[in-house]
């Protein structure tokens, strides 16, 4: 705070910046974005792509804004002749070993690289056309395919995954033959990939791109023989917006059922039903691991990226995993058992499309273990970005739609399960109702504050029923390590802990609505699109799973109680050991 | 120049393994001394295989990605074995002009391996090098220490078979 501010000039104008700034942050304190392709906010400052070439007086040559320094009676021109000229010969370069088809990429309209192409007028895209390499496609993980044709080598993506702690993808080779791959060349389901997908929310261009499964779900929708049923994920609605140009942070969720009764979805339910019944399962398993000295700390099992990222890392410590399938599954499971015999409709024509945050769960869906009715629980899992494209391909004016209801009685939520959606919501969901049911008593208030926010790793102790209860919530792998590594060690001493793969929960999952690095590096988007969700959760009348009528009415028809025999069968699931590299 | 990846069986000795052992013991302590770990495994093995990267990457606490990105990166890293008989062909200007290409593609012929590449008997190791100075023979190719000249392709095959009889 002591240090002084930077006066500078940038285009004749006076900029007052903080010392330590870049030329680009102080440009954008006058309102002037310089383009930027391989720069991400602390975690990938290499200053290789040289888009962001500016003009400064008195120095050699043009200087690279994101990473070059201010400095006192500096003067930088943002826009002159010689810097577009540069942008441009830059992005011709770029254009000369892209595979530039992009009439149906999926990234086309929302591609960084063809935003600054358009901006810059390259008109001559063979400019620098010569040979090139033809790489194959690596499409052999769950979740997503890397298309290295359209790969501009910004490593955006290796700086992802390096910040995950798990590298598995890297740039190989050098000069010309440099490409971004997996060790020894090795496909991608061979290495340890925790299919986060934080790679391809980084990605400025078609290079890497989720495995889209939505010609499937078409295909269901227009065979008149299935009921198909969709439901969506917490985070869902708080972020689909954003894929049609709404404000980062709007409530969709009206309209997000308007959108899926449109695209003739039989069914439109909540994957928050399924979050409550995860809250009922967990505290459940929880209070019974205190009860009977089973393996503590308890460690959540939702987030399929890090359920992978435990049985690939620790598979000495899979005992801590809680046995309860995610509430993706837990929804299908569900669906296709309760659900079917209350409709009377053969589980075996129904067709259960999740809305998911996350590019794991294409993974998770089709995990062993996964299939209470004998058939997988869920059939596919489809990204936001996924859903947004079929509802552009539908014709759907999303943004004047309606604002409609989720059908019953799977439709049916608490505000517990609306956070599950943030780092924190699980533990704090969790604690309201492990909480009540420790004491008999009801909560003076449902908000455990202390497990909120973006802090990568939190910890809070409660007092309750004599007992002090240790908690500890991480987000993003490289936290869950930290907390993994004093397991491992001995020197934790939590009862419960919740882990999410992406850091700061589903909101920044690798399956949601892509940002550009201009909006990600100088915006948080996981509190933004967070504080959505503990505001909708505030609003609601209920705020505590157990407290869910159609929980309540779940277990009388059907489960029983929480950890029955039957529960166990229909909503908990086994993990396995997997090796580093195959 | 991309580097090929040996497809041949890895096989490490006791005494190989001790050696490796010590100089992880040395080095573990400081991830800055990746290469170093690099190039002393490379003495240790010949090249630096999957099996010995993997060994670097546990022993290092690196991800084993970090350790094949420098491998292909830096030339002096080989992820093929020497053959018994390494064979290099000149590339330089001189033998280039004179036909070098032609002899490197009938050996490639003959063995069934590019530049980089070792045969799976182990016998032979291919590579292609720069000028070694003696562009008045050229094209010229070394097998071992021997030096050989003037070559045209059709000489590949008789000299291949004499190492073969060895
Ligand atoms: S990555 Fe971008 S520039 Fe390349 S084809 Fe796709 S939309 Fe076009
Ligand atoms: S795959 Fe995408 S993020 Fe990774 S280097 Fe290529 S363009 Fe950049
Ligand atoms: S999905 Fe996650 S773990 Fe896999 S390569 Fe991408 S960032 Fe790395
Ligand atoms: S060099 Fe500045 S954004 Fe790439
Ligand atoms: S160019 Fe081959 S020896 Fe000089």
């Amino acid at each position: 705070m002591a240090e002084k501010n930077i006066h500078l000039k940038i285009n004749g104008m006076e900029v007052e910046a903080p010392a330590g700034s870049t030329i680009l942050e102080a440009a954008r304190i006058i309102g002037i974005e310089i383009p930027t392709l391989c720069y991400l906010k602390e975690i990938n400052e290499i200053g290789a792509c040289r888009i962001c070439m500016v003009e400064v007086k008195g120095a050699r040559g043009l200087v690279t804004a994101c990473v070059f320094p201010v400095a006192e009676g500096m003067e930088v021109f943002t826009n002159t002749e010689k810097v577009r000229k540069s942008r441009k010969g830059t992005l011709e370069l770029i254009l000369s070993t892209h595979d530039k088809n992009c009439l149906s990429c999926v990234r086309s309209g929302n591609c960084e690289l063809q935003k600054l192409c358009k901006e810059f007028g390259v008109d001559d895209p063979d400019y620098y056309a010569g040979e090139n390499i033809r790489y194959a496609f690596d499409d052999s993980a769950a979740h997503m395919v890397r298309d290295n044709n359209k790969c501009i080598l910004c490593r955006r993506c290796v700086a992802a995954c390096d910040s995950q702690c798990i590298s598995v993808i890297g740039a190989n080779a050098r000069g010309f033959d440099t490409h971004i791959s997996s060790p020894f060349d090795k496909d991608l389901a061979d290495v340890s990939c925790i299919s986060c997908g934080q790679c391809i929310v980084n990605c400025p261009t078609g290079a890497i791109v989720e495995k889209d499964e939505s010609a499937a779900v078409f295909a269901a929708i227009n065979d008149p023989k299935k009921f198909v049923v969709v439901h969506t994920a917490p985070s869902i609605r708080v972020t689909l917006g954003e894929a049609f140009g709404m404000k980062i942070g709007t409530n969709v969720q009206g309209k997000m059922v308007a959108a899926l009764r449109r695209l003739g979805f039989d069914k439109v339910f909540d994957t928050d039903f399924g979050a409550d019944l995860t809250i009922m399962e967990e505290a459940h398993e929880f209070l019974e691991r205190v009860k009977n000295g089973g393996t503590l700390p308890m460690i959540t099992s939702c987030s399929p990226g890090w359920v992978k990222y435990c049985e690939h890392y620790y598979p000495d410590l899979i005992a801590h995993l809680s046995s309860c399938k995610s509430p993706q599954q837990m929804q299908g499971a569900v669906i296709k058992t309760w659900y079917a015999k209350k409709l009377g409709i053969d589980p075996k024509h129904i067709f259960v499309v999740g809305i998911m945050p996350c590019t794991a769960k294409k993974f998770e869906n089709k995990r062993d273990d996964q299939s209470a009715s004998g058939l997988p629980d869920v059939d596919i899992s489809l990204t936001t970005r996924e859903l947004a494209r079929m509802i552009e391909s539908a014709g759907i004016y999303f943004r004047d739609l309606p604002d409609e209801a989720y059908d019953n009685p799977l439709g049916d939520a608490t505000g517990a399960a609306v956070i599950f959606g943030a780092t924190g919501g699980v533990m704090e969901a969790a604690l309201r109702t492990a909480v009540e049911t420790l004491t008999g008593e009801q909560l003076a208030s449902p908000d455990f504050t202390e497990v909120r926010g973006t802090a990568g790793i939190k910890e809070a102790t409660y007092h309750v029923a004599g007992m002090d209860v240790k908690v500890a919530v991480a987000s993003g792998t490289k936290n869950a390590r930290v907390l993994m590594d004093k397991i491992r060690a001995g020197e934790a001493d939590y009862h419960f802990i919740e882990i999410m793969g992406c850091p700061g929960g589903c909101v920044n999952g690798g399956g949601q609505p892509i940002q550009h690095a201009v909006v990600r590096n100088f915006h948080d988007l996981r509190s933004m699109r967070a504080a959505t969700l503990y505001e909708a959760d505030k609003n609601l009348p209920l705020r505590k799973s157990h407290e869910s009528p159609a929980i309540k009415m779940i277990y009388e028809e059907f489960l029983g109680e929480p950890g029955s025999h039957l529960a166990h069968e229909v909503l908990h699931t086994s993990y396995a050991a997997r090796p580093k590299y195959r | 120049m991309l580097k090929k990846v040996s497809k041949l069986p890895f096989q490490g000795t006791e005494c190989q393994a001790q050696a490796f052992a010590d100089v992880i013991a040395q080095y573990k302590s400081d991830p800055s001394q990746l290469m170093t770990v690099m190039q002393k495994a490379q003495q240790i093995y010949g090249y630096l295989p999957f099996e010995v990267q993997a060994m670097i990457a546990d022993g290092m606490d690196v991800p084993l990605e970090k350790v094949y990105g420098v491998s292909t990166f830096y030339a002096q890293f080989a992820l093929s074995p020497a053959g018994k008989h390494s064979i290099s062909v000149c590339l330089g200007t001189a033998c280039y002009v004179k036909g070098a290409q032609a002899i490197l593609d009938r050996i490639t012929e003959l063995l069934g391996i590019g530049p980089g590449e070792c045969t799976e008997d182990g016998l032979f190791s291919l590579d292609a090098c720069r000028c070694i100075g003696a562009c008045g023979l050229a094209p010229v190719m070394m097998i071992g220490e021997k030096v050989y000249g003037n070559l045209v392709p059709e000489q590949v095959e008789g000299i291949l078979a004499a190492y073969r009889d060895q």
